[in-house]
């Protein structure tokens, strides 16, 4: 598979049967790959009496659950050749992801982020704004997730300036110099959601500052589950940010540091789009099948990037809702949907108290 | 007054008659199963078997049962006989699993029936069934007869964070913590005097075995289905009690047949009765992957959804403790005789759960391996039922010292 031919192509222009087409070969070609490379892989799909020499529709090919790269080492390339280690922030105590990434694809990654923010933002390299201290991309061989999204990011605008300090206090100098530099064009701002509230809009309101950013585009993404124990949802979000700043281009993205570059973005009717990078299907609890469209589900997603590591085909933990495919009133192909929240871990009942 | 050390903020009494905590300690030990601790446990089973609310919950009505002055003379016999007299060890202090409603009673009972003061922390979840004991407990405290003795008891609920672990801990003659061996660990870096002892019930790994040669006979085979299910299901699967592997014993026709009748019914009546979390399925695929990850020579049972997991193994080896789920997650064994289970029965105490296996086929097994299992012996279904040897522990002489 050659990912550079999709990258010719809009990445919203596939209908429901040639991204069939397309995911049905690349993501058999992905699954032999992993299954030829990688031992755990292959114990796991092994167990589940997948048939090396029978073609998988999308929806059967195997998922692995997240939780796996949590406390398994899964590659597809000899160590050798990974260029770097991609780990989660991960909450005290609590073992980190890592995802292993060799050249090949971690320059997919960015290619394809690239593109799919691009055809949202035109091409033309706008001036940037990073939410974010420039500290966190200090060593480039292991690195976490948020700042993997940085990385990412930072290569679609020119000379990106990161606009908080060391100790994540906003740069408020720096900030008015580019307002004044760049009066009169479009600066595209990007950070993880929390930080761009916790770090960006609460200084604001502190300082009683109100830059006018109203040529500006804000892409977020890293999710809402810290902003949900503040009770700020994204409409509030939203409001906040075009009152501070008068920012209205705010598209928040559906991603994660298994799946890095092939990101679901949000168009402009709210709506989360599999790119024909990426593909979703929502699964039902009870039995792993596919949830019709309209019913909330556990979340799997597809990507064809991952070929360092098994993770073209993922559970993860999140809830969310298929709304359709190639039907969005935004205009783009392939499914989209809404994310509902998080799948809690319930407490359960018994004697072993749990620690987590 | 009450002299409230900054340890003792934020704590809830929930039960604490003329609380005294400066003086709680100079307060009269006794023998086990005294008079009054009888008379007091006795009144205690009346009153709650009169109280409405009880009704709604059969563990209550169960706890009442063993509260009864007949099962606790009849207790006394075994775990108390005559010649050798003993008095409680003074306060013991015990912490109850934060998701175990009636494990603080049972512990209580324990404790007061060893002759001892007690202070309970209580589960920090509000739980009816405790809600309903301790009111129990306060309007008994109000009858003349019991005023004074219900002093020996203290109910406390607090943040586990709580300083008030540490408190209480540095002023316990015992201390009996549940809760596995995470809890276990935590609570232990509060000291205790050094003449005070723990008893602590570490995590397990219990087991079901069944015998398909009477299995096959069964006139009722749902039966066991529903009394399993209360082994398991009832707790997610979580209780240390609960079993999470199976071995299956007798002739290779018995054991396919009686897999085939077992699964079906257990599977029925868990689709009637079992409400699976979402998070619960996808750790059921977690726990097998990592299992396949890890260990060799098993398989997957094809089930038609995720309320149960079925794991067949085709060797049974130590490490299967490590690979255990809940919520309906089993590992399958057939074995060729008890003989077998050498390999995953160790000192590590287990409840086996039986069926079809008595008492007299574990003699081999016990002297060629230099165990007794007995102790650990339950009936499917009872495996959760209390009783005062626990985890190995005769909880009457632990509590207690000679005189």
């Amino acid at each position: 598979m050659n990912i550079n031919d999709l990258l010719k192509i809009g990445p919203y222009s596939f209908k429901k049967t040639e991204k069939e087409k397309l995911f049905n070969t690349y993501l058999n070609e992905l699954t032999i790959h992993h299954y030829t490379h990688c031992e755990p892989y292959r114990k796991i799909i092994t167990s589940i009496n997948f048939d090396e020499k029978k073609k998988y529709f999308i929806s059967d090919i195997p998922f692995l659950p997240v939780q796996l790269f949590k406390t398994n080492k899964l590659i597809s390339t000899s160590t050798l050749n990974t260029v770097k280690i991609l780990s989660s922030s991960g909450t005290s105590g609590q073992k980190k992801t890592q995802v292993y990434l060799d050249k090949e694809t971690s320059a997919n990654q960015s290619k394809v982020l690239a593109k799919i923010t691009s055809s949202f933002f035109g091409n033309t390299r706008s001036p940037m704004i990073i939410i974010d201290s420039q500290k966190i991309i200090s060593n480039r061989n292991q690195i976490s997730a948020r700042a993997a999204g940085v990385i990412g990011f930072s290569l679609l605008g020119v000379k990106p300036t990161y606009i908080l300090n060391e100790d994540l206090g906003l740069n408020i100098d720096l900030l008015k110099d580019l307002l004044i530099k760049h009066q009169e064009e479009r600066i595209v701002i990007f950070g993880f959601t929390f930080m761009v509230y916790q770090y960006f809009y609460k200084a604001l309101v502190k300082l009683n500052l109100k830059p006018n950013l109203s040529n500006a585009v804000l892409i977020h993404g890293g999710g809402w589950k810290k902003l949900e124990k503040e009770s700020v949802l994204q409409e509030e979000f939203k409001n906040k940010l075009f009152e501070i700043a008068g920012i209205r281009n705010i598209f928040d993205y559906y991603g994660m540091a298994e799946q890095t570059g092939s990101i679901f973005m949000q168009c402009e009717f709210g709506n989360y789009h599999a790119s024909i990078f990426s593909d979703i299907i929502i699964r039902r609890a009870l039995d792993f099948s596919i949830a019709d469209v309209g019913e909330e589900g556990i979340i799997q997603v597809l990507s064809l990037l991952p070929k360092s590591y098994p993770g073209h085909s993922l559970l993860t933990e999140d809830k969310g809702i298929l709304l359709g495919e190639d039907s969005c009133s935004c205009n783009r192909l392939g499914k989209y949907f809404k994310i509902t929240g998080r799948i809690e871990n319930v407490e359960l009942r018994g004697c072993s108290d749990s620690y987590e | 007054m009450i002299a409230m050390s900054e340890q003792l903020q934020n704590i809830e009494f929930v039960f604490a008659q003329d609380l005294d905590l400066n003086n709680f300690d100079q307060l009269q030990k006794e023998e086990p199963f005294s008079e009054k601790a009888i008379s007091f446990l006795n009144t205690l089973a009346i009153h709650l078997k009169n109280d409405p609310r009880a009704n709604n919950f059969p563990e209550i009505l169960t706890f009442a049962f063993f509260c009864r002055k007949a099962n606790l003379l009849h207790l006394a016999k075994t775990y108390y006989p005559e010649k050798n007299r003993r008095i409680g060890r003074g306060v013991v202090f015990h912490i109850t699993p934060s998701n175990m409603p009636m494990n603080f009673a049972y512990s209580l009972v324990s404790g007061i029936l060893s002759g001892n003061l007690n202070i309970v922390r209580l589960p920090s979840k509000q739980f009816k069934q405790i809600d309903i004991i301790c009111d129990s407990i306060k309007s008994i405290s109000k009858q003349l007869e019991f005023r004074s003795y219900t002093k020996r008891i203290l109910i406390v609920r607090y943040d586990k964070e709580g300083a008030a672990t540490a408190y209480f801990s540095a002023r316990c003659d015992a201390r009996m913590i549940w809760g596995g061996d995470q809890t276990v660990q935590q609570i232990k870096k509060n000291a205790i005097p050094d003449r005070s002892i723990d008893i602590t019930f570490a995590d397990k790994y219990s087991i079901c075995i069944i015998n398909a040669d009477t299995y096959i006979h069964e006139s009722y085979p749902e039966r066991l289905a529903q009394l399993f299910f209360n082994d398991t299901f009832l707790f997610d699967q979580n209780a240390c009690t609960s079993p999470h592997l199976i071995v299956w014993l007798g002739s290779n026709d018995n054991v396919l047949n009686s897999k085939k009748i077992f699964w079906n019914n257990l599977y029925d009546l868990t689709k009637k009765r079992y409400k699976l979390q979402p998070h619960a399925a996808i750790d059921k695929l977690v726990s097998f992957y990592e299992q396949v990850i890890h260990l060799n020579n098993m398989r997957l049972t094809a089930m038609p959804d995720n309320l149960i997991w079925r794991i067949e193994l085709n060797e049974l080896t130590k490490e299967i403790e490590k690979f255990r789920c809940n919520c309906g997650y089993f590992v399958e064994y057939t074995a060729s005789s008890l003989l077998d289970l050498s390999v995953i029965i160790s000192k590590k105490h287990q409840t086996i759960a039986c069926y079809g296996v008595e008492n007299k086929d574990w003699n081999e097994f016990n002297l060629r391996n230099n165990l007794n299992v007995i102790d650990r012996l339950k009936p499917i279904g009872k495996t959760s039922e209390f009783s005062l040897t626990w985890d190995g522990f005769n909880l009457i002489d632990e509590l207690s010292m000679p005189l």
